[in-house]
């Protein structure tokens, strides 16, 4: 099949990508751009594993085609949450963003399967909301599946970090 | 899996695209069940018209006094946070909030839902239950569908080979109408309903003036009710009517047993359901009263 080409934003920087339309944008960020922070879950837009961020929305990764993007969108994944072109977070690039610090820090990652689809659905929460209740969180995190830590941690995880940054602190 | 893949940036282009390809070939807007069904073999299209750029087609307006006009390819997100839509069709705003969670309410599209035309969608029994109108187009001009007329089988709809959904048109609540949407499933989110029921109705002095009572999950298509219609048409609201209109919605429904439910939870529940609305018409006249 004929090949398409789009000029994109990935985790801030202009790159342009060239791959078969029906590619999933799953595959294309890990097999062609190395990008494996997203995982592949159940591949059926049920769990929420592969989310990244496509214009400030959460959306899977599974259920894209490459050939749906268009030239200037922007995307982001895992690997550009911690890094100064995030909107909101002035650390280095080798920092993590307050979201990864307080998964660390309050225990909302165990086998880590669900952990990037979480902080992306996380982050495009408090992008819109920067002082979400703890059922807004839940509602926002509704499509991503955690099988290990019972939700509790990643909502005390979302809030903390939502705290940390209206506060200013990293 | 090598299939062709036609990119359309305007809606006249979509429509040219539909009259040259779409006998074999599958609309992709947001593709949230699109993509799944081409994904384990249940479609084989040869190939793709992808109208998720199409800009004409993610429009929300009023189109006049009276209506409101919704672009085919208007995700659930764009409806659920619309002023127009949760001014003039709250219901709708409200089932499109329950469609899946954030991440395909983000992608996927009202016309998707629509098209998709499975019994269980959410959206279906919405338009049903406010007698929405369906615009569709082709390269010779464009009709109009009734949504009752829409949906003629299972998983198929009214469309010719050559045609694509447009727009929805539904006309504005009334401030006698009372519209409810209700939706069972395993959970509030990611759920496929085990029966989605979503009703209008005009109430004056405490009676129904008239009623559209529409399910889905119940039948192989998305259903009205016509005969727990007539019965209460006209009706003044009493615990005897609302008795028997559980009875009724529970017999004229015809579920089955499947993965998600069995036919007499099904029926069971749907006529919990009219009971709720209906006493809850009662509670809220005695309170005025």
């Amino acid at each position: 099949m004929a090949v398409v080409t789009r000029k994109l934003i990935i985790n801030g920087s202009e790159q342009e990508v060239v791959a078969e339309p029906t590619r999933r944008l799953l595959d294309l960020l890990r097999s062609d751009l190395k990008l494996t922070g997203t995982k592949e879950g159940c591949g059926e837009g049920e769990c929420g594993a592969c989310s990244i961020i496509l214009n400030d929305e959460v959306v899977d990764s599974c259920l894209l085609l490459f050939g749906q993007l268009a030239d200037g969108d922007r995307l982001l994944t895992v690997e550009g949450l911690s890094g100064s072109q995030v909107p909101g977070f002035s650390g280095s690039n080798d920092d993590l963003h307050p979201l990864q610090r307080a998964f660390i820090d309050l225990g909302g990652t165990q086998c880590g399967m669900c952990t990037p689809g979480m902080l992306m659905a996380a982050y495009a929460l408090l992008c819109r909301n920067p002082n979400p209740t703890r059922e807004e969180i839940a509602v926002a995190l509704a499509g991503n599946l955690c099988r290990c830590t019972g939700y509790v941690k990643i909502i005390d995880a979302v809030e903390g970090a939502a705290k940390r940054m209206r506060e200013g602190a990293r | 899996m090598s299939v062709a893949y036609h990119k359309a940036t305007t809606l006249p282009e979509a429509i040219a695209l539909c009259g040259m390809h779409g006998r074999t070939m599958a609309v992709l807007a947001g593709g949230t069940d699109l993509i799944v069904q081409w994904r384990t073999g249940a479609i084989t299209p040869s190939g793709f018209i992808d109208i998720s750029n199409v800009a004409e087609l993610k429009v929300i307006v009023e189109a006049d006094d009276d209506m409101i006009e919704i672009g085919a390819g208007a995700t659930h997100a764009q409806i659920a946070t619309s002023d127009i839509i949760r001014t003039h069709a709250p219901i709708l705003a409200e089932a499109c909030r329950s469609i899946g969670a954030v991440q395909i309410q983000n992608r996927g599209t009202i016309g998707g839902n629509v098209m998709n035309a499975s019994p269980a969608g959410d959206a279906p029994p919405v338009f049903m239950a406010l007698e929405a109108d369906f615009k569709v187009q082709d390269i010779k001009g464009e009709r109009w569908i009734l949504a009752e007329n829409f949906f003629t089988g299972y998983r198929r709809t009214a469309l010719r080979p050559g045609e694509l959904l447009t727009a929805v048109r539904i006309r504005k609540r009334r401030k006698e109408e009372l519209q409810r949407f209700f939706k069972v499933g395993t959970r509030r989110a990611q759920a496929i309903s085990k029966v989605v029921l979503a009703v209008n109705a005009r109430i004056s002095h405490g009676g129904v003036e008239r009623i559209a009572i529409a399910v889905g999950s119940v039948a192989p298509i998305t259903v009205r009710a016509p005969g727990t219609e007539a019965l209460l048409r006209g009706k003044a609201i009493t615990t005897a009517l609302i008795g028997k209109a559980r009875r009724s919605l529970a017999d004229e429904v015809t579920p089955i047993d499947d993965v998600r439910s069995t036919a007499d939870y099904r029926r069971h529940i749907c006529g919990t359901l009219i009971a709720r609305f209906l006493k809850e018409i009662t509670a809220a006249s005695s309170k005025r009263a």
